[in-house]
Parts: structure tokens; C-alpha cells; sequence
């Protein structure tokens, strides 16, 4: 079909028709699971279920703490995107590198790093114990957890759009007399917004559904470190009902974060 | 050109599809001679278990054992929606229980009992079972959900302690694990895993009065794909053999 002799005007190339078998398999091989898993939940009691102490602590500890560890990802994130893709120092592909590397850590061995720096025998629990700090099994811990995870999400996202903006706006904007802190503030950061919120959304993602860290660095107990990811493995090895429910609950926060700015996500037109 | 560069890649992709046909196969079905015996037991198994798989395998040519181990509820739910296993080991009755006819009729073969557990140096100075109760004392204990959980609150009600625990685990292991780190100031466990966890923790007997006896049920599966090695292992368990390393790892014979 696509052979053929040259044609007096340029054709618009379509997909070859052969790609939508594997595409269907694809998406097929998500959207199967997860209704499978729509489908187990009880209905009837779906409503008694999500709203037990345990259920509502769960929730509520977890909106908190993936809120807050999105803050922190956005707070110690931007300066690294921005001194990642507008600076060059020696060293600088290994630094990215170990930025990206929770995102490709299996989340367990993320939460045993996170015990040898900040665990009570850990390497800065000394200094921490010393500055009256105990983070061990408490709220905080789960936070951190979450962001260590969730950090690189954000870094990622707005690293590549500032390398894809270039520095043509920010070279204009100093020569007409900014300096660099207005740039970054009135020039830089807007032009990435989109890639911000994306970054923002990807983070909360992943914060939320953080499980092996925390359980490997925080534990769990209700209403203090039994986010809902935890809440739900100890549903299910209790085998109660309540697993596929809540299970239900985070895929529908999910899908509305990712529809609120999810169209960003993907660097199509905002 | 083009055409040939789609029927490569749908040729490749119909290879990929064959290989992964194939390896499930292999997976599936060994080769003769070798036999592969399932078994999934509670986490305060993994040593004297994997010891006796050793023996296991040296009297059985061509037999590999290989294990699951985790907290006893979570095997039975994995059990239960229909995990590929021969044998099930349960930390208590209770989950043995739950199985229903799953568990063709198990038996007793080992009863372990509850021991405070402390990383070395004991810094918080855990001496007995009332210090356990101290406010800003780190305790990590199971999840009521599992057995030695369940067993951790019979001991708090029968000694009349009110425990507030940081953290209640979803394994003995991840109590253990908590404690070996430093993380906790104590943690209840059981004997056994005191034992084996050697120099990392101290271990801070309970006088056998106040304490919990957990009895250690078996059972060959009726889902099991090998029952007569299923049988086997389960009478190498209960043997003398068996119930000797079981006794010198801190176990009471049930």
C-alpha cells in the first residue's frame, strides 16, 4: 500500500492498521484487572465498608500526608529541575541519575535507605536524637517516604520541559534588565505551568499509592501510619471485603486527580 | 521494503508470542524426574523449615521444595484464591481453620510461645512483661489480623496490660525487622525468632504462667498437585527427625 511510485503531492502518513491489535491488547491488559476487581467489590455494604474509624483514618491520613509530600516535592523539586536543566557542573549526569533513581528502586529497598539515613541507628538519627527529632513510626516518617519516592516524578516532568522551552525567553527578559530571580519568577516558571501541574499530579499519584516504604520505614497503625495502600494489604491478608472497597476508593481518587490535569500529563496541548 | 518490515515485525511478534506460550510450558510442567513441592508456611517457619527442605531434598532425589513464607492470614487468602500450593503450616489454628475442606485433616506439630524481643544494647531497659505498658516506650507487635498479633492481645488481656503499640506489623518478620533495626525499643515475637535472630536482639523471657501458647498446625492441600510428596513431607515434619530440629530451634512439641 505504502510502496507505490512517488506521488506528485505528500501524502498524509496514517498509522498502519496492524498497531490498533497490540494497542487493544494493551489497554485491554489494564482495563481488565481493574474491572475484575470493580466487579468483586461488594456493593451492597460498599458504603458501611469505607466508612469504618479504620477506613475514614486511613483516608484522611493518606489525602494529608500525599498533599504534604507533594508540597515538599514542589518546594525542594523546582530548584533541582531548574539547576539540572539550565546549569552544567562536573558530576552533573551522576547527580541526575541518583535523583532519578527512586523511580526505578523497588519501593522496599527505598524505605531501608530511608532507615539507614534517618532511622533511629541510623546515620543522621544520632544528630536527630540529639536535636530532640524522633521520627520513628510517626507521621513524619510516612511523609518522607512518600516524597522520595514521588520526588523524581516532579524533577522529571519539569526538567524536560525547561530543556524544551530553551533559554530564549529568559535571555530576552535579562536583557531588557531582569534579574535572574524576576526571570525565574516572572518568565521561567510560568512558561512551564503545565509541566508543573503535570509534575504536581504525577507526585500526589505516587505519593498516594506509596506502600513499601512506608511500611518498611514508618509501619503502620492506624490513623498514624496506616495510609490507605497500607490499610488495604492488611484487608486483604485479613480477608475482608473491605480490600477491593478501598481499593475502589483510590482508583477513584486516582482517576479524578488524573482527569482534574491529567490531559497535561501527557505534553499534549493544554 | 515496507511490506517485508511489517511481515518481520508481525513474524516477530507471532515468535514472541510462541516463546512466551512455550516458557509457560516449561513452567508448568517439568521435566520427568523433577518434582517440585509447594509449601507455604507462617514466617516463624523460614529456619527450621528451610533446614528440613535440605534433608528433605537429599532423601528425595529429584524433589526441589520451595516455600512461601508470610503471615499465616495472608497465605490462607492467597491459598484461597487458589495459589499453587501443596502444603500449608499455620502459625494458629484459627487460619488453619479458615481453610474449611481445603485442609485435608490437619495436625499438630509444633506449639511456640511469646517472648519480648529487644535490639542489642536493650537501650530502653526492657526487663519484663510490665515495661511493655510504659508510656514512650516504642512497642511494635502484629496485627491482630495475624496470629501473632492475636496471641500479643490474649497476652496483653490475660496480664491485664493496656499495650500501645507504633506500628502493628503484618508479619513476625516485620516486627522482628523493626527491632533488629533499632527502630522499636521492643518487640513481641515469638521465642523462636528471638533464638533465631541471634545477637541482633536480646530476648526477655515471659514467665511461662503469664504467658500465650500458639499451637502450630499441617495439612496437605486437597488442591495439592503433589500429594503423596505433600504426605511425605508432612510425616518428615511430624518424625522424630523433624520434631528435633523443630525442638532445637526453640520450639514445644504439640
Amino acid at each position: 500500500m505504502m510502496q507505490g511510485s512517488a506521488l506528485p503531492e505528500p501524502r498524509r502518513s496514517g498509522l498502519p492498521r496492524w498497531l490498533w491489535l497490540p494497542a487493544a491488547v494493551g489497554a485491554a491488559f489494564i482495563a481488565v484487572p481493574v474491572g475484575a476487581m470493580v466487579e468483586q467489590v461488594d456493593w451492597r455494604h460498599f458504603g458501611s465498608l469505607i466508612s469504618t474509624e479504620s477506613s475514614r483514618d486511613a483516608l484522611r491520613l493518606s489525602l494529608e500526608t500525599s498533599a504534604m509530600s507533594t508540597l515538599l516535592c514542589v518546594v525542594i523539586g523546582t530548584p533541582m529541575a531548574l539547576v539540572l536543566a539550565r546549569t552544567r557542573f562536573p558530576g552533573q549526569r551522576v547527580v541526575r541519575a541518583v535523583v532519578l533513581l527512586p523511580l526505578v528502586l523497588p519501593p522496599v529497598v527505598g524505605g531501608l535507605a530511608l532507615l539507614e539515613a534517618f532511622g533511629r541507628r541510623g546515620l543522621l538519627g544520632h544528630t536527630m536524637d540529639v536535636l530532640g527529632i524522633d521520627i520513628a513510626f510517626s507521621t513524619t516518617a510516612v511523609v518522607i517516604a512518600q516524597t522520595f519516592v514521588a520526588l523524581p516524578f516532579l524533577v522529571i516532568s519539569l526538567e524536560g520541559a525547561l530543556r524544551t522551552f530553551g533559554t530564549r525567553y529568559d535571555d530576552v527578559a535579562a536583557t531588557l534588565g531582569a534579574a535572574p530571580t524576576t526571570v525565574m519568577r516572572r518568565v521561567t516558571l510560568p512558561l512551564v505551568g503545565p509541566a508543573m501541574t503535570a509534575g504536581i499530579v504525577l507526585c500526589f499519584a505516587r505519593a498516594l499509592g506509596e506502600f513499601g516504604a512506608t511500611i518498611t520505614f514508618a509501619g503502620s497503625l492506624q490513623g498514624r501510619t496506616a495510609t490507605i495502600p497500607v490499610q488495604i494489604y492488611l484487608s486483604f491478608i485479613d480477608d475482608s471485603p473491605q480490600a477491593t472497597a478501598l481499593g475502589v476508593v483510590l482508583i477513584g481518587v486516582a482517576v479524578v486527580v488524573i482527569a482534574v490535569a491529567g490531559r497535561r500529563i501527557t505534553g499534549g496541548t493544554p | 521494503m515496507k511490506r517485508t518490515l511489517v511481515k518481520k515485525i508481525a513474524l516477530s511478534l507471532a515468535l514472541a508470542a510462541a516463546a512466551g506460550s512455550t516458557l509457560t510450558a516449561c513452567g508448568s510442567s517439568s521435566s520427568a524426574g523433577e518434582k517440585t513441592l509447594t509449601v507455604f508456611a507462617a514466617s516463624s517457619l523460614k529456619g527450621t523449615f528451610t533446614s528440613l527442605a535440605a534433608t528433605f531434598e537429599a532423601s528425595h532425589p529429584g524433589v526441589k521444595v520451595v516455600f512461601d513464607f508470610d503471615g499465616s492470614a495472608a497465605l490462607v487468602t492467597q491459598i484461597k484464591a487458589g495459589a499453587p500450593a501443596d502444603v500449608f503450616a499455620s502459625a494458629a489454628t484459627k487460619n488453619m481453620t479458615a481453610l474449611g475442606a481445603t485442609a485435608v485433616s490437619p495436625k499438630d506439630f509444633a506449639t511456640n510461645v511469646l517472648e519480648i524481643a529487644a535490639p542489642s544494647g536493650n537501650p530502653a531497659h526492657v526487663t519484663d512483661l510490665s515495661d511493655l505498658a510504659r508510656s514512650g516506650l516504642k512497642l511494635v507487635v502484629c496485627d491482630p489480623a495475624v496470629p501473632c498479633g492475636a496471641a500479643a492481645a490474649t497476652l496483653a488481656t490475660k496480664n491485664h496490660l493496656t499495650l500501645s503499640p507504633v506500628s502493628k506489623e503484618q508479619s513476625v518478620a516485620g516486627v522482628l525487622s523493626k527491632v533488629e533495626t533499632g527502630q522499636a525499643d521492643a518487640g513481641l515475637v515469638y521465642v523462636t525468632d528471638v533464638k533465631s535472630a541471634g545477637s541482633k536482639v536480646v530476648g526477655i523471657a515471659i514467665p511461662k504462667a503469664d504467658n500465650v501458647t500458639s499451637t502450630y498446625p499441617i495439612a496437605v492441600l486437597s488442591s495439592a498437585a503433589q500429594t503423596t510428596l505433600a504426605q511425605q513431607w508432612v510425616a518428615f515434619v511430624l518424625s522424630s527427625e523433624g520434631q528435633k530440629v523443630l525442638h532445637d530451634a526453640g520450639f514445644g512439641a504439640a
